[in-house]
């Protein structure tokens, strides 16, 4: 067997899960003869037909509310943002209409919003969001964000199965990038739960999607300086595999997280308080945070190398944790 | 078709007629208990009145068959009525009880049924529901079953930008949508004319490429017959409709505002024109009913409401415990929506793909050039229109606006060749 690339994993996940069932239809902008902007659904229409691989206008909105309303019908729509950053554009009714709609009047709304997501390959201040904590704090969703083909293929058709709203980033810098060998027969990876990459004793570096393949750098480079790090891969980040993060750090005693999101407001503050809250006694030094710097995604190589996290900032910031 | 005119192609059956008066007095007493109630201070939060508007909610929603869905918007308590919604629904959810539809997780007409009644809940943001609705219909379509759907919008919410996106996507995907628009001339306490500057908001189909229709918003048959006839014309594959009825919002935006900054002229002109008033009359003058037939109508409210009233207040507040479930949708029971297929599978799929569902227009008109020539503008797929030629002596000396090349240019908006088209 081949490697597949992650794009092609998505593609796979897609392909597969419509021609399994009926009710699982495609909606966005291009999705259809284009087949997506980076080609995720490329030979989807032809395969599924227009019917279920529908085109639309420019309107996120009208987008996500158009998969809300099949979704009541008993369909299983993935609504794509062909950036993940024009996710702000339809902000009102995903959160006000989508995520409450259960909790409130007892109307599941299982759709899956896909699109890639994050920096790295210069996209510039409107194609590199990293908008997930944007939803984090909305009650209602269930939020993933893969970091390998096998999870990307896997956790998508765990998603498009999932009974509720999905938010489902795709990080773009791997998409032909990140490449592995799948298995032929069907499988699925569930949601919300974490998977150890690489075991450690010294400290626990906690990510997810592009920065987990950066922390596994920083891991093996830390190891040469007999520095044993383990580093988890969230995949999930609602729900939080807080058990597989919490049995870690009992082990480590030291916590770093890395995230490509922005410093403030990032999931490493709300890992930081559930530690704080969880296992205060088994912390031997300060959660350390290795993240965007607060601004908008810069445009020039050098200015958005300067912004992102990289592999000798997460070095340096974990074997000063290690010292504790 | 103006309406009366299709109302005398309609022919109102007796139970028909008595069944839109009916649920407007129906509609107007469930809304006078629940005045009540709030002075009482056992309306949790805000009351909205439809006062004045009941024609509108009743008429429109009657239209409906059973199998179609809706979601009604604050003022549309009558849409829920004719849909099957009892009052109790309506009174418990205002009461935030637990036997409420949503248990008092929320309150109003914020409750919906998507297995038996198809109904959608409405949310406080305006205009959401446009494109949710369009959605239903384009998945009833997909699954063969010949819905229709219909929400309501304001002229307040008809600014917002899901507005248009909605009638858009809903337009471009021909979908079986009716939406209503209620121009009750007032957005909370700002009129209508300071929020856009046309005199009919359905002008704004004509920008979608889609049909529309006004009606007198007070007139109960007028609204009906209309509503009957775009969701037909929606379900026979014509593409969705917009309805703008003309009313008035005779109270505040809701029971706290007195609405001063209302012309006393403006209410005193639509109070001499009740919609139950009027049509009392017209049933009075037609003998569709009698003093006798009315007191039955109206013991049969009374003892229904006292009923439902009674129920309500008796209900118990939600246990607090209950605030931190439902979150999400989990189990095995917690999703019972399976898809109704009401065509064969493989018709959706190629090469047997068997719907056509999207517009197709037969050009894209013409733009002026510097030297004022037409510039076409047409698709590959259809033949370009002929152009008549610039020097030719019909379009010699004469502004090419007059040109008869010109008058042929309104694009035809046609049913869809989806499938050739691609």
């Amino acid at each position: 067997m081949a490697p597949v690339t992650f794009l092609e994993a998505i593609r796979q996940a897609m392909f597969e899960e419509m021609a399994a069932d009926p009710s699982v239809v495609l909606i966005g902008e291009d999705v259809g003869v284009y087949g997506g902007a980076f080609k995720t659904s490329e030979g989807l229409l032809e395969k599924f037909g227009w019917e279920r691989v529908i085109d639309t206008p420019i309107s996120e909105s009208a987008i996500i509310g158009a998969a809300c309303g099949m979704s009541y019908l008993g369909l299983r729509p993935i609504a794509e943002m062909q950036f993940i950053d024009f996710i702000a554009c339809c902000f009102n009714q995903l959160t006000n209409f989508v995520a409450r709609g259960h909790y409130l009047w007892n109307a599941p709304a299982p759709i899956v919003v896909r699109g890639p997501a994050g920096a790295g390959v210069h996209g510039g201040p409107f194609h590199s969001l990293s908008p997930e904590m944007y939803f984090l704090h909305t009650p209602g969703f269930k939020i993933v964000y893969p970091s390998t083909p096998y999870d990307a293929k896997g956790l998508l058709k765990a998603s498009i199965r999932d009974n509720n709203p999905v938010l489902f980033f795709e990080h773009k810098f791997l998409y032909r990038r990140s490449k592995e060998e799948l298995p032929e027969t069907d499988y699925i990876v569930p949601l919300g739960k974490a998977a150890v990459r690489r075991e450690g004793k010294h400290l626990t570096i906690l990510s997810y999607a592009a920065m987990m393949h950066t922390s596994l750098e920083a891991a093996a480079a830390l190891a040469k300086e007999r520095i044993e790090a383990e580093v988890i891969d969230l995949r999930t980040l609602l729900p939080l595999d807080e058990e597989t993060i919490l049995q870690s750090v009992r082990k480590t005693n030291r916590c770093l997280v890395v995230h490509e999101d922005t410093k403030t407001g990032g999931i490493a503050g709300e890992i930081a308080a559930i530690l704080f809250e969880k296992a205060f006694h088994d912390l031997d030094g300060p959660l350390v945070r290795v993240a965007s710097l607060d601004t908008p995604v810069p445009y020039a190589p050098t200015l958005e190398e300067a912004f992102l996290p990289n592999t000798q900032k997460v070095f340096a910031a974990a074997k000063d944790l290690a010292r504790f | 078709m103006p309406a009366t005119e299709t109302a005398a192609k309609l022919k109102l059956s007796r139970k028909q007629y008595l069944d839109l008066y009916y649920f407007m007095r129906l509609n107007r007493e469930v809304e006078d208990t629940m005045t009540r109630l709030f002075r009482q201070n056992k309306i949790v939060g805000g009351l909205y009145s439809s006062l004045g508007q009941e024609a509108i909610s009743v008429g429109s929603a009657y239209a409906l068959e059973k199998k179609d869905w809706m979601a009604p918007m604050i003022r549309n308590i009558g849409a829920l009525l004719v849909k099957g919604v009892p009052p109790r629904d309506i009174f418990t959810q205002h009461m935030a009880k637990y036997t409420s539809p949503t248990k008092g997780k929320d309150g109003t007409s914020h409750f919906g049924d998507l297995e038996n009644l198809h109904i959608v809940s409405p949310i406080s943001m305006l205009g959401d529901l446009i494109p949710v609705l369009t959605g239903v219909a384009m998945a009833g379509r997909y699954l063969g079953q010949k819905i229709v759907s219909m929400t309501w919008i304001g002229d307040g919410g008809s600014s917002t930008g899901v507005f248009h996106e909605g009638l858009n996507l809903a337009a471009s995907q021909k979908a079986a949508f009716v939406l209503i628009l209620e121009n009750n001339q007032w957005a909370y306490s700002t009129p209508v004319r300071r929020q856009v500057p046309i005199e009919n908001l359905a002008d704004r189909a004509k920008a979608y490429g889609i049909a529309s229709y006004i009606v007198d918003g007070n007139d109960v048959v007028a609204v009906y017959s209309t509503a009957k006839e775009a969701v037909e014309r929606a379900r026979a594959g014509e593409g969705p409709i917009l309805i703008e009825a003309k009313t008035f919002r005779r109270r505040g935006h809701a029971q706290h505002d007195p609405a001063e900054y209302v012309p006393k002229e403006q209410r005193e002109f639509w109070e001499k024109r009740d919609p139950i008033t009027l049509y009392e009359k017209f049933l009075l003058a037609q003998r569709l009913l009698d003093a006798k037939g009315k007191k039955e109508i109206e013991d049969k409210m009374t003892a229904l409401l006292e009923k439902e009233r009674e129920f309500a207040e008796n209900s118990p507040m939600p246990p607090p415990e209950l605030a931190s479930t439902g979150v999400y949708c989990t189990g095995d029971d917690c999703h019972k929506i399976q898809p109704k297929w009401e065509r064969p599978i493989e018709e959706v799929s190629p090469p047997k793909s068997s719907v056509e569902p999207v517009w197709t227009v037969e050009g894209f008109g013409r733009g002026k050039s510097s030297s004022r020539e037409n510039a076409l503008i047409h698709f590959g797929d259809t033949q370009p229109a002929v152009e008549a030629p610039v020097n030719s002596p019909k379009s010699s000396g004469k502004p090419v606006a007059k040109s008869p090349a010109h008058k042929a240019a309104p694009a035809k908006v046609s049913a869809a060749r989806g499938k050739a088209r691609r």
